[in-house]
């Protein structure tokens, strides 16, 4: 199975790369582009084929190591 | 005093600090591997270094701060014992959850290597008891990660309690937007656990204990601890 899992900054943490992209972005003439958040994903290859299983490891993943969710949130999706 | 520094693939300030706490001390450090699981017996003072443990890769300390070791740390700080986190070690005691925070990316983001000054916010503690309450020392800084952050209540329980020990400020003591390098709220460079024995900051002054070095005013910090372990034991 494979699954992914998305960290991104909480609303309200200053992000410096996404407005550094932003600024980037703008003066590349992108039109459009009102903001930008930088954030992480992790592509992960799950073993067996338990859905709810994988879930909860993939849980367990994020709140140990994959995000520190003092600053970050994540969201965790098994995609099949 | 009895110190131990740890040492995570990556680190590479850690003979520095085990410089400055042999000139301060007369005792060399232990150094601890990553990988082992207890500290050295009778440890007074343990030191996370500072560097690039695991490449900074995911968030700085974030690898480090769940390495094998790091349990006999919080069990060691629970006890009460001094823990010192420097730069990487600073980030790695946060994301270890030993300190409140986090270091963001300097809100310039770039990455700053120079002299900066911190004002002294007390002398009553371990770590700044060889220094007076408002003196200005020279320390340089190495970090592209230095820009303190916690949610409001967090500041406010930080500054309330008395547990920002370092701030950066100008030459004169002054604090402002130019003296504050890296954008960390309060021109927070240094501060301590709610029980006042983990402190990390970014400065290194462990670069600045020997006349070589061209200035000695990190030796304080140094200094006060093994004064403070020696009239403790």
């Amino acid at each position: 199975m494979k699954a992914r899992v998305t960290v991104t900054l909480k609303s309200g943490i200053l992000d410096p790369q996404g407005k550094a992209i932003e600024g980037a972005l703008k003066s590349l003439g992108v039109d459009g582009i009102a903001s930008v958040r930088q954030g992480k994903v992790f592509d992960i290859e799950i073993a067996g084929a338990d859905k709810a299983k994988a879930e909860a490891a993939l849980k367990d993943a994020a709140d140990k190591l994959l995000a520190n969710t003092v600053i970050e949130n994540y969201r965790v999706e098994v995609v099949g | 005093m009895k110190s131990a520094v740890l040492v995570f693939p990556g680190i590479n300030r850690e003979q520095d600090m085990a410089r400055a706490l042999t000139l301060a001390s007369g005792r060399e450090p232990a150094m601890v591997w990553h990988a082992d699981t207890a500290l050295p017996a009778d440890t007074d003072l343990v030191v996370v270094p500072g560097g690039f443990s695991y490449g900074d890769y995911l968030r700085c300390g974030a690898i480090a701060a769940r390495a094998p070791i790091m349990d006999a740390v919080r069990t060691h700080a629970a006890q009460g014992g001094l823990v010192l986190g420097v730069c990487n070690g600073f980030q790695i005691l946060c994301e270890a959850g030993l300190l409140p925070g986090v270091l963001m990316r300097n809100s310039r983001l770039k990455f700053i290597c120079k002299d900066v000054h911190l004002r002294v916010e007390r002398s009553d503690s371990p770590f700044t008891r060889g220094y007076n309450a408002g003196q200005v020392i020279r320390v340089p800084v190495a970090h592209g990660e230095g820009n303190y952050e916690a949610d409001d209540e967090t500041v406010k329980r930080l500054e309330g309690e008395g547990r920002v020990l370092y701030r950066y400020c100008s030459p004169e003591g002054e604090l402002g937007e130019d003296s504050n390098i890296n954008g960390a709220t309060n021109s927070i460079a240094g501060i301590v656990s709610e029980k006042g024995n983990v402190l990390g900051m970014m400065p290194h002054p462990e670069n600045h204990v020997e006349d070589i070095m061209g200035c000695t005013d990190g030796r304080g910090l140094f200094a006060g601890l093994a004064e403070h372990l020696k009239s403790a034991a």
